[in-house]
């Protein structure tokens, strides 16, 4: 029987605020356990809940960015249960009035465009976290997570293959870097995601039975665990036997998927509308001076990449793939004029110098001014590509202007015409017998010439200066 | 709507409350009595009556995002039943 | 004549001219509890060390001439806010051992005018209850008569205030908790506007409900108090920013002329004869005032008791489950696991009462059942504020019974919950639609228990609460009587 697979993915991220959601302590990850608390994410009685504008503010950001629609008026409801990482017995989230909903994003893959649907957008906050011992029957509580604001997309069951739902992600996760909204950090927690998995009959319509798939902490993860579940569920059905709707944990280690074994009561979260809280309320003008602020978004980038600097879509997907690296290349651009250059520079050389050491375009220490002149005194012909080759990785690890490290090395090409044809003409007196072989026709014979040139000014002769020369003086006139 | 014994267990167990026997039995009374009284609402048609969820209508109360200083872990655990070096212990989770 | 038995503005005189100081003011309150206490129980806690620090720092000022609207005087708090370093218990065994860390906005803000805290008053556990029965510290007795209920929830605050035990105090108000304690203690109660004064450090019972305000011995104190409680608070969300006048600048003047609205819904059967005697002889007296009255309706007023018992114990249900025995307060010894020991804890820490309500509101949340209760009960408290709209569109204020019945006996209603929630029959729909609302004494039974009169207005309009009320004060001239203890 021939199947298809119906995926749909609900994304947790962190959102890049100072302090929480509801109180001014600090959203920084690995403080001491439960310093990062005060009576109001502690759960303490009497304390009062006060929203985070800039939660609201990067909601907002990534409703427009995935082409949602803002609710006018939103709010905040209690999802009442017991948990001992949860202070208060309920966690602030929104429920029947989101901050958004009805949105949509682009996935591209062999040249062909699909669009996937956002359900909605909503704000919450994020629990606390418990620490189990393996010698007693104890467990432990760290609270400094409880009220780190989160967002939570939900997407429409729209993917249809593992791979269309790692390339969702990896979009969602783009876009919430980009805004710098989220540092995008899964092993940090920053970024999580749980999917719905379902396979029917290619001809049916209904949905099949899903499973929810958790503690997937990469992208290569979630594929990987989707496409475990996809087979485990074809296999039952082959079988005739039934999936079950349940939640299932991935298994890094294994490679499968389990049923979450806790005893799965009923879910009753008795949500209500939290008394604490008021409603938010967002006008078109705040919309407006909301969007006023967005950078670029990834997909648009790129295409004017490819429009504007002529660069291949491959080039430009790298280029765009990170923000900061996408400005990066373009100072560079605007700085040395020569846009197809800066890419292969910085895709090249900059990009494996960073891999290397896992570093961020951030702390480059070759600045976008600095690779621009070196750019530049290629195409003026004070250095050669090949010294610069050089040259570049001097200046990654000195953080040395090319300028400098040129004076400082004398490797400056010498583009004297009369010094260099007085070397050439020493060398043409000293090999008489490759001067005959070449001008009997042997060609090929140049290159040692070339060499012979190179090795007497210490490679600093200009390459085009040394042909044109040696040709004409080898020609004998 | 009548609640039933079993209809009070499993809303004692939500509440997380453990109830005797006894208890069971007067709960159900008393809260079929209370939601006795309560189900006169049903007389009053309220179809497009937009619910009050707050006594006043109150509107985009924010705070900035400056961190402030949190209590520390010293002052956060000082309440606890049972405080474990930096952490509130629990007896563990059954799953 | 003592100086526990003056009122806040009598002592400011007296602090002011040096005829007492703040230290012999806060003796006097001390003697009167050392006398009194044993057999009202107003307190689950004295504060005497910090009362007399704070005296000697108040009588300092004085003399250096910073005299604030509360300098010196002793206030008590209801055990329901949060006080820095001092056991908050909330009434309930769960919150035994509970010492914020923090103080309450109110606290903060009547220690920025100068109040000594005597102690932390008796109350209802969480504040669920009318006759101060439910505290795990064991009931309060009224001073009139220590057989009788003070009422409650507030019951410790109203008969300290009483009996003397301080000058005045605060409590809190969600379905009647201060005004229904007041007038059965023959006191000055008011439950200001929602979002009036702050929440913070109130610890929640109902928070769409709750309200924080004073007791005093009379109107012109009960603005003194408003002064130092009322505006807005950063804190809390549903805090509003809207002016705050000084409330004593509608002490003593006239009601010529205000139309006196008299819901017909409110004078019904089963209101005590006593009760509607002395509140038709209140209405006479604001007619003499110059109150002209009028006939209005409140058509949803026979819903307002069930849609209170839905909404409140729904978000009471919520507001509770952070006792948890994990962060702070009691945890039951010797669980097996995490399940039982919330159980176990929260069937020990919670008295009947709380369990009653945690109950109700979680069945009324819970799935299947939110539509009918929870929704139905949010969709009739809109009509009953609506109500209030319309009302106050014919009248300036409105007048009503406090309670149907003067304070009934200790153990009289604890095993008939219903008859219990009836007491707060006149005074709940003013919270379910976020109004102001004070209680004023307006006489006595026969045998000497003392009845109140409710006046209701619109939001934020505590100012006008105040003028009535002294214009009926004033105008009523009640016997000035002390319970005999």
């Amino acid at each position: 029987m021939e199947f298809e697979t119906v995926i749909g993915l609900e994304v947790h991220a962190q959102m890049l605020t100072d302090t929480k959601i509801f109180c001014n302590c600090s959203t920084k990850f690995g403080g001491a356990p439960n310093s990062h608390a005060c009576p109001v994410c502690l759960g303490m009685p009497g304390v009062l809940p006060v929203l985070n504008k800039k939660v609201v503010e990067f909601a907002m950001k990534m409703a427009l960015a995935t082409n949602c629609t803002i609710n006018p008026a939103n709010s905040f409801a209690r999802k009442n249960y017991f948990y001992p990482d949860l202070p208060k017995g309920y966690q602030i989230s929104q429920f029947a009035y989101p901050i958004a909903e009805h949105g949509h994003i682009w996935l591209e893959a062999n040249g062909r465009k699909r669009k996937i649907g956002i359900t909605r957008i909503h704000m919450e906050e994020d629990a606390g976290k418990l620490i189990h011992d393996e010698n007693q029957p104890a467990s432990y509580v760290d609270l400094n997570r409880t009220g780190v604001p989160l967002i939570e997309i939900v997407s429409e069951p729209d993917m249809r293959s593992p791979e269309e739902a790692a390339e969702y992600l990896k979009r969602l996760h783009e876009i919430l870097v980009y805004l710098e909204i989220c540092d995008g950090n899964m092993e940090e927690g920053s970024f999580r995601c749980d999917a719905n998995v379902s396979i029917r009959p290619r001809d049916q319509h209904e949905f099949g039975t899903r499973a929810e798939l958790k503690n997937m902490n990469s992208f290569r993860n979630v594929q990987r665990a989707l496409e475990y579940e996809v087979k485990r569920q074809q296999y039952l059905v082959e079988n005739g036997q039934a999936v079950i709707q349940e939640t299932r944990l991935w298994d890094d280690a294994q490679g499968v998927t389990n049923p979450m074994r806790s005893k799965e009561e009923a879910h009753d979260y008795r949500y209500f509308p939290d008394p604490d809280l008021v409603p938010v309320v967002v006008d078109g003008a705040w919309v407006e001076e909301i969007r006023a602020g967005m950078p670029e978004l990834p997909l648009v980038r790129r295409e004017r990449f490819i429009h504007d600097y002529q660069i291949p879509a491959y080039d430009a997907g790298v280029l765009t793939a990170e923000k900061a690296l996408a400005d990066y290349y373009e100072d560079v651009v605007k700085l040395c004029g020569k846009p197809k250059q800066a890419s292969n520079w910085v895709m090249g050389d900059v990009l494996r110098f960073l891999n290397e050491e896992k570093r961020d375009i951030r702390s480059c220490p070759i600045t976008a001014g600095a690779l621009a002149d070196m750019i530049r005194l290629i195409e003026e012909g004070t250095i050669s590509g090949k010294m610069a080759k050089d040259v570049i990785d001097e200046m990654y690890r000195t953080g040395k202007s090319p300028q400098e490290i040129i004076e400082e090395r004398g490797l400056v090409q010498i583009t004297d015409e009369g010094a260099l044809a007085a070397t050439i003409a020493g060398i043409i007196d000293a090999s008489p017998g490759q001067v005959k072989e070449y001008r009997s026709g042997k060609e090929k014979i140049f290159g040692f010439f070339v060499g012979q040139v190179m090795k007497a000014t210490q490679g600093k002769a200009n390459p085009k200066l040394v042909n044109d020369l040696l040709k004409k003086m080898l020609a004998g006139s | 709507m009548k609640l039933s014994t079993s209809d009070v267990e499993y809303v004692a167990k939500l509440a997380r409350l453990e109830v005797t026997e006894p208890e069971k039995e007067m709960f159900t009374a008393q809260l079929n009595d209370i939601l006795l009284y309560i189900d006169k609402l049903n007389e009053l048609d309220t179809t497009g009556v937009a619910p009050m969820t707050h006594a006043i209508a109150v509107q985009n109360a924010f705070r900035e995002d400056k961190v402030l200083e949190s209590l520390g872990t010293k002052k956060a655990l000082a309440n606890a039943p049972d405080a474990r070096g930096e952490f509130f212990r629990v007896p563990k989770v059954i799953e | 004549m003592e100086l526990y038995s003056f009122t806040i503005h009598e002592l400011q005189e007296k602090l002011k001219s040096g005829e007492a100081s703040s230290r012999q003011i806060v003796d006097s309150v001390f003697s009167r509890i050392d006398a009194v206490e044993e057999r009202v129980h107003s307190y689950i806690r004295l504060m005497k060390e910090d009362a007399l620090t704070a005296a000697a720092i108040a009588d300092e000022n004085i003399k250096n001439g910073d005299i604030r609207p509360l300098t010196g005087i002793p206030v008590a708090l209801k055990d329901i806010v949060c006080t820095q370093g001092i056991p908050t218990t909330c009434g309930s065994h769960i919150l035994h051992n509970f010492v914020p860390p923090y103080d309450a906005t109110v606290v903060q803000k009547l220690r920025d005018a100068g109040a000594v805290f005597v102690g932390k008053t008796n109350m209802d556990e969480f504040a669920m209850g009318s006759s101060t029965e439910t505290s795990y510290f064991g009931p309060t007795r009224n001073p009139w008569d220590l057989d009788r209920i003070p009422g409650g929830s507030s019951g410790g605050s109203a008969s300290a205030v009483a009996a003397d035990e301080c000058i005045a105090s605060i409590g809190s108000d969600t379905g009647g908790s201060i005004r229904q304690p007041a007038a059965l203690c023959g006191i000055v109660g008011m439950k200001p506007t929602y979002g009036r004064v702050s929440r913070f450090g109130l610890i929640a019972f109902a928070s769409s409900l709750d309200q924080i305000g004073p007791f005093t011995k009379d109107v012109e104190d009960c603005a003194i108090m408003m002064n130092a409680l009322a505006g807005y608070d950063p804190r809390e969300s549903t805090s509003v920013r809207a002016e705050v006048p000084d409330y004593r600048q509608f002490i003593g003047r006239d009601i010529n002329g205000w139309r006196i609205g008299i819901p017909k819904e409110y004078y019904v059967d089963g209101i005590d004869p006593e009760v509607s005697m002395a509140v038709k002889i209140a209405i006479e007296v604001i007619e003499k005032c110059g109150g002209q009255i009028v006939d209005i309706s409140l058509p949803h007023t026979p819903y307002c008791l069930a849609v209170y018992y839905i909404i409140a114990p729904a978000e009471a249900s919520s507001n509770l489950a952070r006792y948890d025995g994990v962060k702070y307060g009691f945890r039951a010894a010797e669980a097996r696991d995490l399940m039982d020991m919330y159980k176990k804890t929260r069937m020990q820490g919670f008295g009947p009462e709380v369990k009653r309500r945690i109950m109700i509101g979680t069945y009324a949340l819970s799935a299947g059942y939110y539509d009918a209760y929870y929704g139905k009960a949010s969709q009739v408290r809109a009509l009953i504020r609506r109500d209030f709209d319309e009302a106050f569109k014919k009248c300036d204020v409105i007048l009503t019974p406090t309670t149907p019945t003067p304070a009934f006996k200790i153990g009289e209603k604890t095993d008939d919950p219903l008859q219990m929630y009836l007491s707060d029959i006149f005074t709940i729909s003013t919270n379910l639609a976020g109004i102001p609302g004070i209680s004023v004494p307006c006489g006595y039974t026969r045998t000497g228990l003392p009845i109140g009169v409710q006046f209701l207005a619109g939001h934020f309009e505590e100012g006008k609460l105040l003028q009535v009320a002294s214009a009926y004060e004033k105008n009523a001239a009640i016997e000035k009587r002390r319970p005999t203890l």
